[in-house]
């Protein structure tokens, strides 16, 4: 266990959509510069969890969120700016989103509406956030042509790309590589690694093998209900301490 | 090889069946225009010229041109799109980007749909209440342009928000997710995505802002008003006016004896303006779609 303060922390959280529970009492801490997996079936909660961080699930009229989010010790749901608070967290979903501007203009979009309009700060924020994506040296010559005609691949890179723009000390990834090839997917893998010395990541995954990979430690979600959270050896040891784990990692789940 | 099914047999003729009646459906759609518009230029001819345009009705509307009602129509249309457009868009703005589903929104957008199925001489009615008796405007340029303007609204609205709808909500959410404000996203990429469809919908009202009659009769269109030719200041906003849908209305109705190619004329004209601004229109949208990014 690392010492000090945790970096983000759920305590006895709560997300109902009207009479649906989706996720139920969640009380977890995740350190400073860790890679944070999260695993589960489908409807587990998982994508839930990542949208309270950064209160995107106020976009869901229905969804009602009891319990406490803290991130650096502080109440995420008593901030006085939300804007503030999502460019403290970057986000990447399974699907790509290029924005119908320019590759540039897509990687500088968040500065911008942060207030940055120095040139010479975008064009270093734009470069230094492409070359974290691992895609820098294939768009360099054409930052101007359209992000929305990239590849899904490459696409997805940019996504990560402007996720990173605006500097956020947790980076969320939601099933990034769903729409990625392989190849690709062995890249952002070990841009993750590198991102672990400058933030805190959670990587939400389907692929177990993924978490097994990258995570410093793993919690297992399974119907809203966190069951189990430890160091990733141990949950995909051959005796993580709950049967419900082991099946789920090892497929012989139900 | 493949020989070819009784059943695929019969779907390669269906299909071409279906083909082909959609194709007489859609041509079909062409025709009337086309003959509309020849027959209508054919029998204006003998009076079509730029005097034509540029004079006033003279010997009791049976000779002379058509300016006064020309520069009427182009004075109610565009006051009357300078006060719906502006309200219009911004209000679909607020509806699509702002407004949370409650039953106050909810009772706004039936409203909305509600007042765009109003028929025209309902909206006279209440110009003729609103503006001319009550706010005390008369029967006047600004009284008739604000009917067309209540009339023309709802139907602004509704295509804007669907010009808005249209933009995939995946790019407003990667927005809100990098921190931008609603606004933010409604400027650089909302906006910029949906400017065609909504500049068609305003344009589209045009046509029918020209081609009503009876939101302006009450209101402030008169039968006959002579004024400086060759001045497009000639109407202030609180004369009355002539207008084209008015004019051929009367001409064709009310006085007798006026030449067929008089009133086939003032069609013509009034035909024209408006396919020229839908013309325009579908320039604009072309342009404006080159340049979208998705």
């Amino acid at each position: 266990m690392p010492a000090g303060h945790p970096k983000l922390r759920f305590v006895d959280v709560e997300v109902t959509f009207g009479a649906t529970r989706a996720l139920r009492g969640i009380t977890l801490d995740v350190h400073p510069n860790e890679i944070f997996g999260i695993i589960g079936p489908a409807r587990s909660g998982k994508s839930t969890l990542l949208k309270v961080i950064n209160r995107t699930i106020e976009f869901i009229p229905e969804a009602r969120v009891r319990g406490t989010v803290q991130i650096d010790g502080e109440d995420v749901y008593a901030m006085r700016s939300v804007y503030q608070l999502r460019r403290r967290v970057g986000m990447v979903f399974p699907l790509p989103v290029g924005l119908p501007l320019t590759i540039y203009d897509n990687v500088a979009f968040a500065p911008r509406a942060a207030g940055i309009r120095d040139r010479a700060e975008l064009d270093r924020r734009v470069e230094s956030c492409l070359r974290q994506a691992a895609l820098w040296d294939e768009v360099k010559d054409r930052l101007h042509h359209l992000g929305t005609r990239l590849s899904g691949g490459q696409q997805q890179r940019l996504t990560i790309a402007r996720a990173l723009s605006h500097e956020p000390e947790i980076l969320c990834l939601d099933e990034f590589s769903i729409a990625v090839d392989p190849v690709t997917t062995m890249r952002i893998e070990s841009v993750l690694r590198e991102l672990r010395a400058h933030m805190t990541i959670i990587l939400v995954t389907n692929l177990v093998q993924q978490a097994r990979r990258l995570a410093d430690r793993t919690a297992f979600l399974m119907d809203g209900s966190l069951i189990q959270v430890d160091a990733t050896e141990v949950i995909f040891s051959d005796d993580p301490g709950n049967r419900l784990t082991y099946e789920y990692v090892n497929g012989s789940f139900g | 090889m493949f020989a070819e099914t009784a059943q695929g047999r019969r779907n390669r003729l269906i299909e071409g069946l279906a083909k082909t009646v959609f194709l007489l459906m859609a041509l079909l759609m062409v025709v009337p225009l086309l003959l509309t518009v020849g027959f209508l230029v054919y029998k204006a001819l003998p009076v079509l010229s730029l005097d034509f345009l540029l004079t006033n009705p003279t010997k009791g509307m049976r000779a002379g041109g058509i300016w006064a009602p020309f520069l009427g129509t182009v004075y109610l249309v565009a006051i009357s799109l300078a006060i719906a457009a502006p309200i219009g868009v911004l209000a679909a703005v607020y509806l699509n980007e702002y407004a949370r589903d409650t039953w106050f929104t909810r009772l706004i957008n039936l409203a909305v749909v509600n007042l765009a199925g109003v028929p025209s001489i309902v909206h006279a009615l209440f110009g003729l209440g609103a503006f001319v008796l009550f706010a005390g405007m008369g029967r006047s340029v600004l009284a008739a342009s604000l009917t067309l303007a209540i009339m023309t609204l709802p139907v602004i609205i509704a295509s804007t928000k669907e010009a808005l709808g249209a933009v995939p909500m995946a790019f407003r959410e990667a927005c809100w997710n990098v921190g931008a404000t609603r606004w933010q996203t409604i400027r650089q990429i909302v906006l910029p995505n949906s400017i065609s469809g909504i500049l068609t919908g305003i344009i589209l009202q045009v046509s029918r802002a020209a081609g009503e009659t009876a939101p302006i009769m009450f209101t402030g269109a008169v039968f006959y008003k002579a004024i400086p030719e060759r001045d497009i200041f000639a109407y202030g906003l609180f004369d009355q006016c002539m207008a084209l849908s008015m004019h051929l209305f009367t001409i064709s109705t009310q006085v007798p004896n006026v030449p067929e190619a008089v009133a086939y004329g003032t069609a013509v004209v009034l035909l024209g303006t408006v396919l020229g601004v839908n013309a325009l229109a579908i320039a604009i949208r072309y342009y404006l779609r080159s340049h979208q990014r998705w």
